[in-house]
């Protein structure tokens, strides 16, 4: 579904990833972890057009150079960024059915269906659906966005720290979530610094370090490597249960 | 004072704060949406009845040239973008043959003006703000400011300093209790109500929010698969539509010369304030307000008239930051 060869991302003369390559698979969730400044974010940013990359991006066997966010997320590649980037003054059930607007400019209608599913899979967003999105808590925020990307059908979903900034417990919830989402079949770019989580709930892992790749394979198996567990599951191997 | 000039005062004054309101609605709208507070506005205003005046003086006006001219630029920057340089260079060329048109028969000199300036919006943007993405409110106001000084130079070049006389469409008077009320002051409370109704409900139509999420949060919403590009030159197409408009319905009422367009842009804004630059309703309340406001204080301190209008602005301005309603953006 979607092949990377040789992606950089640069910031004026800092290199943030140099020489990835990765792959996804139709109905496959595919995690990248790695520490803080790893290039995991620009990554994804590099694949929503947001970032200005190079090298070579293929999905659905056709090129991506040259299409703007908007235009890739027609073509079904969606971001839920890490900051959410929520419109805060405006009501939760129009935040949710303007992540369906590239639906909406190709005549689609029938939006109310998908609405109802998001209130289904996100009871508490239906509960606030008329107030305003800056007034919801964290977790909440974090659900609408997730909401407000599956309005436009994603193909190709890619979610930024899900995890970032929430309780224990509200991190549970939202795995539960993307839990749900993997069992109904749509595709997942998982970043996460919760490597644990992220490992749990994927088919397959990449390990960042310094932009590259340091390390990929089989989550179960990236799970039950050294390297990882003792860098990225806070365990010393002899400790794992 | 005698109930028949209160009655004039009255209808004087709601007839120009329907053109105030108009030249509001302009504004909130494109500032809702691109958070440009949009000086040039009165200008472009004025550029429709001048426009229309050359028409019927029998030459063509300058301004079909600097329409067909921005567009042309703007076909150019976009020349990478699949059709949309052809199209734009088609618009242009039609701009031209409307001009052509407009000199040939000046019957049809207002529509003809209104449709040779529209342009002028949306290519301003495309040119001067659309390449700067990330500005401030200040920035953008800075730029434009400057946009005024060009186009109130231009309007000069191209029409000279003279007043100009344009026909009313509806040269008649309407008794309303006993008073006679101008045709033409009519037609432009009309259109300031129409105007208002139609953006109200365009703004609650999905596409309408869509643009509106554009400026709440500009990122926000290109991942959700809205052009921030586009919702700019929408806004300003409607925006410079509602303004060349009202120019051509309110010059019969009140003359066209190229240096007015500063100050009604000035009056619009204030009305614009009064809504707090977000309200369409309130824009039209806050324009029919200065309109009173300014006929009541030129009968009784006519020197004084335009200081009593924006004195206005303080108390509003007072009022609304201390009622500010303050919610958290994510930028």
């Amino acid at each position: 579904m979607l092949r990377v060869r040789g992606l950089a991302v640069r910031y004026g003369s800092a290199v943030a990833v140099e020489g990835v390559d990765l792959e996804v698979h139709p109905g496959e969730v595919v995690t990248l972890i790695g520490p803080n400044g790893a290039g995991k974010t620009s990554t994804l940013l590099a694949l929503t057009g947001l970032a200005r990359a190079s090298g070579e991006l293929c999905y659905l066997g056709r090129p991506l150079d040259g299409l703007e966010p908007e235009e890739r997320v027609a073509r079904g590649i969606v971001l839920v960024h890490e900051r959410r980037l929520l419109f805060g003054e405006m009501p939760v059930e129009d935040n949710l059915l303007l992540g369906a607007f590239s639906r909406y400019k190709r005549g689609e209608r029938g939006l109310g269906e998908d609405l109802e599913r998001v209130y289904r899979l996100f009871p508490r967003l239906a509960e606030r659906r008329r107030q305003p999105a800056a007034t919801l808590s964290g977790g909440e925020q974090q659900m609408l966005a997730i909401g407000r990307a599956l309005m436009s059908r994603p193909k190709l979903l890619l979610l930024d720290e899900p995890s970032l900034g929430l309780a224990p417990l509200v991190v549970q919830e939202i795995f539960g979530i993307l839990r749900r989402l993997k069992a109904a079949g749509t595709t997942l770019l998982l970043v996460e610094q919760n490597a644990k989580a992220a490992l749990s709930l994927a088919d397959r892992g990449y390990l960042l370090e310094a932009g590259r790749v340091v390390l990929s394979g089989d989550a179960a198996e990236l799970a039950r490597d050294p390297q990882v567990v003792e860098h990225y599951l806070g365990l010393h191997p002899e400790e794992r249960p | 004072m005698d109930p028949t000039i209160f009655g004039f005062l009255l209808s004087d004054g709601l007839i120009s704060g329907a053109l105030y309101a108009l030249v509001a609605l302009s504004l909130v709208l494109v500032f809702a949406v691109t958070r440009v507070i949009l000086i040039p506005m009165g200008e472009w205003v004025m550029y429709a009845p001048l426009t229309q005046a050359g028409f019927l003086e029998g030459r063509l006006p300058a301004t079909v040239g600097l329409s067909a001219l921005l567009l042309l630029v703007w076909a150019v920057l976009d020349r990478r973008r699949g059709r949309a340089p052809w199209l734009l260079a088609g618009w242009a060329v039609g701009v031209g043959l409307l001009g052509m048109a407009g000199v040939r028969w000046p019957s049809l000199a207002g529509p003809i003006a209104f449709l040779v300036v529209l342009p002028l919006g949306p290519a301003s943007f495309r040119l001067f703000f659309e390449p700067l993405p990330q500005g401030s409110v200040l920035l953008y106001l800075i730029l434009a400011v400057g946009l005024h000084f060009v186009y109130k130079g231009l309007g000069l070049a191209f029409f000279g300093p003279d007043q100009f006389r344009l026909p009313a469409l509806w040269p008649g008077e309407l008794g309303v209790l006993g008073l006679p009320v101008p045709g033409q002051g009519v037609l432009l409370v009309a259109a300031a109500l129409l105007a208002m109704a139609g953006l109200f409900l365009f703004f609650t139509t999905l596409y309408g929010k869509a643009l509106r999420a554009a400026a709440v949060n500009r990122l926000g919403a290109r991942i959700s698969g809205i052009s921030v590009r586009e919702a700019g030159r929408v806004a300003f197409l409607l925006a410079t539509a509602v303004g060349a408009a009202a120019g051509l319905l309110a010059a019969p009422l009140t003359n066209a010369s190229y240096d007015m367009g500063f100050l009604l842009g000035l009056k619009g804004f204030v009305a614009a304030i009064l809504g707090g630059l977000v309200s369409y309703p309130l824009a039209v309340v806050g324009g029919g307000l200065v309109g009173l406001l300014e006929a009541f204080s030129s009968f009784y301190a006519s020197a004084y008239k335009e200081a009593i209008v924006f004195t206005l602005l303080l108390p509003v301005l007072a009022w609304r930051s201390l009622s500010a309603l303050t919610l958290e953006e994510e930028e």
